[in-house]
């Protein structure tokens, strides 16, 4: 069959990203054609300020290099201007002649600078700051001149200022508007920038307007003329007053551009459907994106239509925006300016270099902007994108993440100020510099990326902050996780959340029902995906869902704790941590009869067998004559318990009966993630309940409810959510609430995750508020748990498959004459 | 020459699952099925830090290893990009729902890979 003809016009990083994207998901529909204006493969455009500061070399920021356009068998025209596109012939004509016909067409042909219209623009000496010529041209006068100009104080102007001073001129800043970067900062934070700025030698005039150029011998620029009649000396005059969408092309060939070529949710032009648009050139829905995060989103949608599949929406994005000065820490969000209805906390410390502002509209962050301390900027941006109000941690907020209880590795929190060799991901031992080097090397742009490379930040995760700030100074200042939703995984676009709401609103009761009804990419899923689908069904629909072992963890279709060497660990349940000499006994006998090598008490006052074969299995579960732990599975796992009352001088309740009667009441009980109870007899909390998913304190009075707390990778003290009176509350309280978590949590949340992100105002509201809607959930609990068997001794009800636990028996090998 | 020998029926393996069989030397084989009745035969082994292969969760061409999630391939073996390295394949054919494996080639080959062993050990 003949492929059909992509032809890119714009070789640059959003049109070359959604060629990579395109190839990753349809390699063979294509023939590609490139067309690219400037002599150089693809490169990286975020980072020409490091390249003009001298701190990179333009063959460190080559995103890809010849080689790779060769390998993906793409044609390649560098320095070749597209002039004409003839929609009706479906062809493209280049400057020099050359002719390309297409079935398909990608726009990606960037932004120009604004220059502005003033006497003398013409003249030898005045550039604009877009590509790889200019910043040499600013290399070369720096070596050539003294005196620099640099019209315009955003972004760009600024990073051009930074560079030329770096490479030793005299460098003055021209801006007409009252603060710097005034799109990005309010004004004391523009003025402290200022400040910082000046103190490294860069000279400023502000609300100065440009009046023309002014020639000197030989037709160089030579002085800069303001309209107030003053002059600045100028060999080099860099005009950095803004981009605008690059549409010149389009427009001549008549598609439908306002302040940008107008494209559609599917990044197709809305006048020529054959016609895709990406990148700084596309309007979409009003906006022209300059930024690094929405263009790779855009890529990403676009090739998806471009693979023919149909699918995926590009809904907008929101940006931040951080200044690449080495040494200047800014960040900015959102909606940073205040108004009526707006709230604002300030920090204000202008001797310490420091400011920071957050703008919050509705009990939600809607805006943040910092110089000096920008540490946080990553999370304020997560914080925004998600609309999570912030009622509950509005006191903190202010002084950053590492105050409401994560305190990041080695209470690292900056990783500007970490040494190459630290340790970023203390799990699988990646250093800084490893992380560095691969985002540099490999040209990663996203968290995903650096995970699947470098494995940093992929196991417990708790190092993600101290990874999203080497994202955002390595690969450029605009890093920004754009997507308002997070797909499931790879196999799908869709949520966790849509996937839960779709097999309870269409009655799905099978996971090949679910991937077939809801356009699953992959014929059976993947090992994330299918253990999520999983548990969705079975815990929407009990009883009516079946369970399908196959796609479960190895643990929870073993039933036992795989470890390192590939054997298993087995702990019994021992119901509230209490055992007896009889069940000792029948442990310690299978210790020997079975030779396992370690006996460890675990920190759930229960015992753990490690390095049981798997074979040997359900012999250890036969002889122990326990039941399950479920230590292996998202499950209930312990109820830790104190003495409480019966023996303690200090016991006020009988914790460890409560403790009994919980465990009792909620093992075999399956949730998104493991489950973890705790019941202590008086306030002392011997028990340590404030980090339990439900920790249960006694009171004179009665009993204390908590809940979503949380000791593991980052220790989070649960919240109080009730006081009851009597131990059928508790249990009926606590149940409700966990099973809430069952219904509306997403796969591999733990408690504290689901009540942060659906707020314990929510949860209070449907447990406290609603008495028949708590006793609902509590009988839905019931009604879920009620004959689940036990799976180490009812392996039929359980489907145990138990061939899994007996090896085939490999043929003899060959012998003479055989 | 193969000498093709019967190990068990399709319908012995789970529908995207695994068994093991043991050899005399050397690691486990694991025999991989997908959703219909194709069969794949890896060494019991991942390249990364030597789980199981046969204990993880099986797609539809490869299995996620159960140690550290890598996915390694069930046609060739290979670790999915950017993970690298490479699991010994055994030559397998399916005949009338029963599996097949190659006695020689069961009894001679990756006899000199290890199992992953308990103890502190740094990174690799």
């Amino acid at each position: 069959m003949k492929k059909s003809k992509l032809v890119l016009v714009g070789n640059g990083m959003a049109g070359v990203r959604t060629l990579e994207e395109l190839l990753k998901i349809a390699p063979d529909l294509y023939e590609i054609t490139v067309f690219g204006a400037e002599p150089h493969p693809n490169y990286n455009r975020i980072l020409l300020s490091p390249v003009l500061a001298g701190e990179q070399t333009v063959d460190e920021i080559i995103l890809n290099p010849l080689s790779w356009y060769e390998d993906n068998g793409i044609t390649l025209h560098t320095a070749t201007r597209v002039d004409r596109i003839d929609r009706v012939r479906r062809r493209v004509i280049a400057a020099d002649g050359s002719e390309c016909g297409y079935d398909r067409l990608l726009l990606a042909t960037g932004s120009k600078p604004f220059i502005l219209p003033v006497p003398g623009r013409d003249l030898a000496g005045v550039i604009a700051y877009r590509d790889i010529a200019d910043t040499r041209a600013m290399i070369d006068a720096a070596t050539r001149y003294r005196h620099a100009v640099v019209i315009g104080g955003g972004l760009l102007g600024l990073e051009a200022a930074n560079g030329l001073m770096r490479r030793g001129m005299q460098v003055t800043v021209v801006h007409l508007m009252p603060w710097l970067m005034e799109r990005q900062l309010d004004d004391v934070a523009g003025r402290l920038l200022q400040q910082a700025l000046e103190a490294r030698g860069i000279r400023f005039r502000i609300g100065a307007r440009t009046e023309s150029l002014i020639p000197g011998d030989g037709g160089r620029v030579t002085a800069v003329r303001l309209q107030d009649g003053s002059e600045v000396p100028a060999d080099l005059v860099v005009m950095a007053a803004g981009i605008q969408p690059n549409t010149a092309l389009a427009e001549a060939a008549g598609i439908h551009c306002s302040r940008g070529i107008v494209v559609s949710d599917t990044l197709q032009t809305i006048t020529d459907p054959r016609i895709y648009a990406v990148g700084e050139c596309a309007a979409h829905r009003g906006i022209a994106y300059g930024l690094v995060a929405p263009l790779f989103e855009q890529g990403k949608v676009c090739a998806t239509h471009l693979a023919q599949f149909g699918i995926g929406r590009y809904g907008g994005s929101q940006t931040s925006t951080k200044l690449k000065v080495t040494g200047i820490d800014l960040f900015s969000a959102g909606d940073f300016m205040g108004g009526q209805g707006r709230e604002e906390i300030v920090l204000s410390d202008p001797y310490g270099g420091v400011y920071k502002k957050l703008v919050i509209e509705d009990d939600r962050l809607i805006g943040a902007c910092m110089v000096g301390d920008t540490v946080d900027g990553a999370w304020y941006f997560k914080l925004l994108r998600e609309g999570r109000k912030v009622h509950d941690i509005r006191d903190r907020l202010m002084f950053g993440e590492s105050h409401i209880g994560d305190a990041g590795h080695e209470g690292h929190t900056r990783a500007a100020q970490m040494a190459d060799g630290d340790e970023i991901c203390g799990c699988n031992g990646v250093s800084k510099g490893a992380i560095c080097k691969a985002i540099k090397d490999r040209g990663l742009f996203t968290l995903e990326e650096v995970r699947r490379h470098t494995k940093a930040s992929a196991s417990c995760g708790s190092c993600t902050g101290l990874v999203e700030q080497l994202l955002m100074f390595t690969a450029g200042g605009d890093y920004s996780a754009t997507p308002r939703k997070k797909a499931m995984c790879g196999c799908t676009e869709l949520s966790h959340q849509d996937v839960r709401d779709a097999i309870r609103s269409e009655q799905l009761l099978t996971i090949d029902g679910v991937y077939d009804r809801l356009g699953w990419r992959t014929p059976n899923g993947c090992a994330s995906c299918r253990p999520a689908v999983n548990y969705y069904l079975i815990s929407t629909w009990p009883r009516l869902a079946r369970d399908d072992p196959q796609s479960r963890f190895v643990n929870e279709r073993s039933h036992a704790n795989i470890q390192k060497d590939g054997r298993y660990s087995v702990i019994p349940r021992m119901w509230g941590g209490e055992t007896t000499a009889d069940e000792l006994r029948r442990i310690a006998d299978a210790v020997d009869k079975y030779k396992i090598p370690t006996v460890k008490v675990t920190g759930g006052q229960r015992i753990d067998l490690l390095g049981v074969k798997k074979e040997d299995l359900p012999g250890v579960w036969k002889d122990i004559g326990m039941p399950s732990g479920h230590a292996y599975a998202k499950a209930l796992r312990t109820v830790k318990t104190c003495v409480g009352s019966e023996w303690c001088r200090f016991g006020t309740q009988d914790s460890t009966q409560m403790g009994k009667d919980l465990e009792r009441a909620l093992w075999r009980m399956y949730a998104p993630h493991k489950v973890k109870l705790a019941v202590s007899g008086c306030p002392r909390n011997c028990a340590e309940a404030g980090i339990k998913d439900v920790g249960v304190i006694g009171v004179d009075s009665g009993w204390e409810i908590h809940v979503a707390g949380n000791g593991g990778i980052k220790t989070e003290v649960a919240q109080f959510l009730c006081k009851v009176k009597t131990a059928a509350e508790v249990l009926e309280y606590s149940g409700a609430f966990l099973q809430l978590y069952r219904e509306q949590g997403w796969y591999l949340e733990r408690t504290v995750h689901y009540v942060n992100r659906v707020g314990l105002d929510t949860v209070k509201a449907l447990i406290l508020d609603d008495a028949a809607g708590r006793k609902a959930l509590w009988d839905r609990l019931q009604f879920s748990l009620d004959g689940e068997p036990d799976p180490w001794f009812e392996f039929e009800a359980a489907q145990v498959d138990l061939r899994q636990f007996r090896a085939l028996a490999a043929p003899a090998a060959a012998t003479e004459g055989a | 020459m193969n000498r093709w020998t019967v190990v068990c029926l399709v319908d012995d393996i789970p529908r995207l699952g695994a068994r093991r069989v043991a050899r005399e030397r050397g690691l486990p084989v694991a025999l991989f099925r997908g959703a219909g009745d194709s069969v794949h035969a890896l060494l019991d082994r991942c390249p990364h830090r030597g789980g199981p292969l046969s204990q993880g969760i099986v797609c539809a061409d490869g299995v996620a290893c159960p140690l550290h999630n890598w996915t390694i391939g069930l046609a060739d073996g290979c670790a999915r990009a950017p993970d690298e390295g490479r699991t010994p394949t055994f030559a397998c054919k399916v005949e009338d729902g029963k599996v097949l494996l190659d006695a020689d080639e069961l009894a001679h080959c990756a006899l000199d890979l290890d199992a992953a062993a308990i103890g502190s050990c740094r990174h690799g």
